[in-house]
């Protein structure tokens, strides 16, 4: 395996200084930071091959679509999916789950219906459904939390009925790190014939994902969040739900015939494609997975849990310091908060030490309600992050202490 | 003193410091000094939410000048809302509603203040401003 110094060596910002300190990029949870070879990719698009992709007959759109397509292959073989027509690209995690709220709510949702969340959710896999459920007269269930903030099956499986339509989970929590049991969540909802979209904005960086495998419905994904560039994300849907689905936007390249009259719609994965796709930066997220499979998918997992380990001891031997999220099967995210001091407080003095934090409520408003709690100090961890890096943010905490006691 | 000379003087007190440290240990102390908001005040009707962090403002008017007491959840925005104020309590309407709130990006706070930020110290000195206006229309 590389050593850490060269691999954080390919990401430039890693390098800089922040009010003349180094960067501590603690951050990750809501942006990776990119690589060379990412940021070289898409600048190579711009500067040698930029055409619209599907469009031209001509030998810039080509090259442009052949590496948009090779980019779609890229993540069905990331994410092992049986077929190419199963990878939709859209502008994100947020963008796919909008997607799928809408067209899964037009088709199947009746009044009564019910859609199941965990109370882990990011307001992304929270609020398009509740948009679809106020459209269509159906019902929020929520799977409840423990105090270590992991979800309890049990409830769950009393939640599951003849009334639920579908069940729409997080990989990890954003806000917690708590990784969630999505075997046991799948396996329960396909029994009672339920398909699962899995909300994998914080999954698919920190390990290896197989969609196969785990037989989810749907999958979303970002790609800023797994060091590729941002405006670019993947929905993988199961090709027997895709086929069934109606498309979620309608424009220009996803269409088979247009009249006034009918639009018959274009062949998967087109048809969920309307418009100017962000080619430039699918092919950079190709880039970006390339990049991690080259580091290793196991490599980054072992990485992080050694971080996560050492951030969780160095943390809770501090005095007043309280972890919130404390299961044993995390993603390397680390919420915090320390005795008597406001997040945002300790967020504005970590940054002026050169520490990049996430303060507040984390789009998961729900969590912060479970505990009682108005927000957290978040720090999101990955594998190009160091010891040393986790022993400048513990000193920065013993700074916050003394000058707010 | 004018808001100019009031805004003028805090810009001269943060110039003293060129560590982000020592600056941000100034606002702590001026949080100390804040008037502090009537208990009874703290609740919803003068509650500015923002997303990082709670400011409660509360006004006062007398027919002719407008004070204000306030208290935030975070220090170190209690230390902003102090500096704002020092500026802007104990003014007429009018000298509020016109005033331009320079020192804020002079002694490098402008941060603090962007709409991004979401702290609740924007839609401070706009609800201010609104005060300002509600009681300059009931005066007419």
């Amino acid at each position: 395996m590389r050593d850490i110094a060269e691999i954080r060596a390919d990401f430039p910002i890693l390098n800089r200084k922040v009010y003349d300190k180094p960067l501590v990029y603690f951050d990750n949870g809501a942006t990776t930071q990119k690589p060379q070879c990412v940021i070289d990719a898409v600048d190579e698009v711009y500067k040698s091959y930029n055409g619209n992709i599907h469009r031209g007959v001509h030998y810039l759109s080509d090259m442009s679509s052949e590496a948009y397509e090779n980019s779609r292959e890229k993540v069905r073989s990331f994410v092992n999916a049986d077929k190419r027509e199963e990878i939709i690209f859209t502008s994100g995690t947020t963008g796919s789950i909008n997607g799928i709220a809408f067209s899964f709510g037009e088709q199947y949702i009746k009044p009564g219906d019910e859609i199941i969340l965990s109370r882990l959710e990011h307001h992304a896999n929270i609020v398009p459904w509740q948009m679809m459920c106020e459209r269509k007269g159906a019902v929020l269930r929520v799977i409840p939390i423990n105090d270590r903030g992991e979800i309890i099956l049990e409830e769950y499986y009393k939640l599951l009925s003849s009334r639920t339509k579908i069940v729409s989970v997080t990989q990890a929590s954003n806000a917690l790190g708590t990784v969630l049991p999505l075997i046991e969540i799948i396996g329960a909802a396909h029994s009672v014939n339920v398909p699962v979209l899995i909300d994998g904005a914080q999954g698919i960086q920190h390990g290896i994902i197989d969609v196969k495998a785990l037989d989810c419905d749907f999958y979303a994904f970002s790609g800023h969040k797994i060091y590729g560039p941002t405006g670019i994300g993947v929905l993988y849907g199961k090709e027997k739900w895709l086929t069934e689905l109606d498309p979620f936007q309608g424009g220009g390249d996803m269409v088979d015939k247009v009249t006034f009259e009918k639009t018959t719609y274009n062949e998967l994965p087109f048809k969920f494609e309307a418009g100017t796709m962000n080619y430039p930066a699918a092919i950079g997220l190709a880039s970006a997975l390339d990049y991690v499979l080259s580091i290793g998918r196991e490599n980054i997992e072992s990485m992080e849990k050694e971080l996560l380990s050492y951030a969780t001891g160095r943390l809770s031997a501090i005095k007043g310091v309280k972890i919130f999220g404390t299961s044993d099967k995390k993603i390397s995210t680390i919420s915090f908060h320390i005795n008597g001091i406001h997040q945002y407080d300790t967020g504005m003095i970590l940054d002026k030490m050169g520490i990049a934090v996430r303060t507040g409520t984390h789009c998961a408003q729900p969590v912060m309600d479970r505990y009682g709690i108005d927000g957290t100090v978040r720090a999101s961890l990955c594998f190009y992050n160091t010891k040393k890096e986790i022993d400048s943010l513990a000193e920065g905490i013993e700074k916050v202490k003394s000058m707010f006691a | 003193m004018s808001i100019t000379e009031v805004q003028d003087n805090i810009v001269e007190e943060f110039s003293l410091f060129d560590d982000w440290m020592d600056k941000y240990n100034l606002l702590i102390d001026l949080g100390k000094e804040l008037p502090v908001i009537d208990p009874k005040f703290k609740v919803k009707d003068f509650l500015i939410e923002g997303c990082q962090s709670k400011v409660w403002l509360h006004p006062g008017f007398d027919g002719n000048l407008i004070t204000f007491t306030a208290d935030s959840d975070a220090i170190i925005t209690r230390g902003i809302v102090a500096l704002l104020i020092k500026v802007l309590s104990n003014r007429s309407p009018d000298e509020i509603i016109n005033s331009d709130l320079y020192f804020i990006d002079k002694i490098g706070l402008r941060q603090n203040l962007s709409p991004t930020r979401s702290n609740g110290l924007l839609s401070m000195v706009r609800q201010m401003k609104l005060y300002a206006i509600a009681y300059n229309a009931k005066n007419k």
